[in-house]
């Protein structure tokens, strides 16, 4: 782990305020084997998979946007799991845009969710066919 | 973060995110994606990512998912019946589905020797994940990104108050 006996500074603690239960468990981590970076990846890729299914079988609209932020999330996993196996934080600086982005779509998504409710009362895809040719 | 963590972390977000895609009922379903983010947020931590686990909580679970939640009972979402597809196309769906994971397990877990990634024990550097090490990367180096998104979190709020607010 990062704190291989350095102490621990100010902003470094913030999550261990907040779950204490975490200090006892990452100081008793330190001496056990890691898990591989492979492990990380594949139940990053389990969840995009997942998220994919729901995208392509499930006709509410707004479950297939709970679906793409299953997606999200799982390239987040990713993202950090890597950072960490090259100890380079730009993975977690990817992630941070990568939140970002996404709060910022799902609002806008959201919002023509709802326009969309107004004028047809409903939410289920096959019904949303105005521009079928 | 040893092996039996991860193994019951696992277990526990795979398990969440099929109930995200499965479960009919809408709220449910967003509940399920809280549990998924919030295990997320378990894991980043176990991965020295402190801030972007913090960020994770209160981002995510806590606005993202608030604003699902918000909409779905907002439009008084029931269970809905007719709610699958058709069946050649959730056949298809899952067909594609079995042929990306196995792909992709196969590529991540090694690729048959090509993806490289040795285990390296490397020790991270110190202060790995914390507030000061993300924002020295992101005052620095990441400063355009980190401008132009605050234009588009701008954009989006201003986006989403024109698009629902009620037409006079």
């Amino acid at each position: 782990m990062a704190k291989r006996g350095g102490k621990y500074s100010l902003f470094s603690s913030f999550p261990f305020s907040i779950f204490p239960f975490l200090r006892f468990s990452l100081r008793r981590a330190e001496s056990e084997t890691m898990v591989p970076t492979h492990y990380h990846l594949i139940l990053s890729a389990i969840l995009f998979t997942i998220g994919t299914m729901g995208v392509l079988r499930r006709r509410n609209t707004i479950i297939i946007f709970m679906s793409v932020e299953l997606m999200l999330n799982a390239v987040n996993l990713s993202f950090v799991a890597l950072a960490q196996h090259w100890g380079s934080m730009d993975g977690q600086l990817i992630v941070f845009f990568v939140m970002a982005v996404a709060a910022a779509e799902a609002a806008v998504g959201l919002a023509i969710i709802l326009m969309v409710f107004r004028t047809k009362e409903t939410v289920n895809a096959d019904e949303l066919n105005l521009m079928r040719g | 973060m040893n092996l039996l963590t991860f193994i019951i972390l696992a277990i526990l977000m795979v398990g969440s995110a099929v109930a995200v895609v499965i479960h009919p009922s809408p709220v449910y379903s967003a509940l399920s994606l809280v549990v998924v983010m919030s295990l997320l947020a378990v894991y980043f931590l176990f991965l020295n990512a402190h801030v972007v686990g913090a960020l994770q909580i209160i981002v995510y679970a806590g606005a993202v998912m608030v604003l699902f939640l918000f909409v779905i009972m907002l439009l008084n979402l029931q269970t809905d019946s007719r709610e699958t597809q058709q069946s050649e196309m959730k056949m298809s769906a899952g067909i594609l589905c079995a042929v990306l994971i196995g792909e992709l397990i196969f590529l991540l877990g090694g690729g048959g020797g090509r993806l490289e990634l040795q285990t390296s024990q490397q020790q991270l550097p110190e202060g790995f994940g914390t507030m000061q090490a993300l924002s020295e990367r992101l005052f620095t180096d990441f400063v355009l990104p980190f401008e132009i998104t605050s234009v588009l979190l701008l954009v989006a709020a201003v986006g989403a108050v024109v698009l629902a607010r009620r037409q006079a």
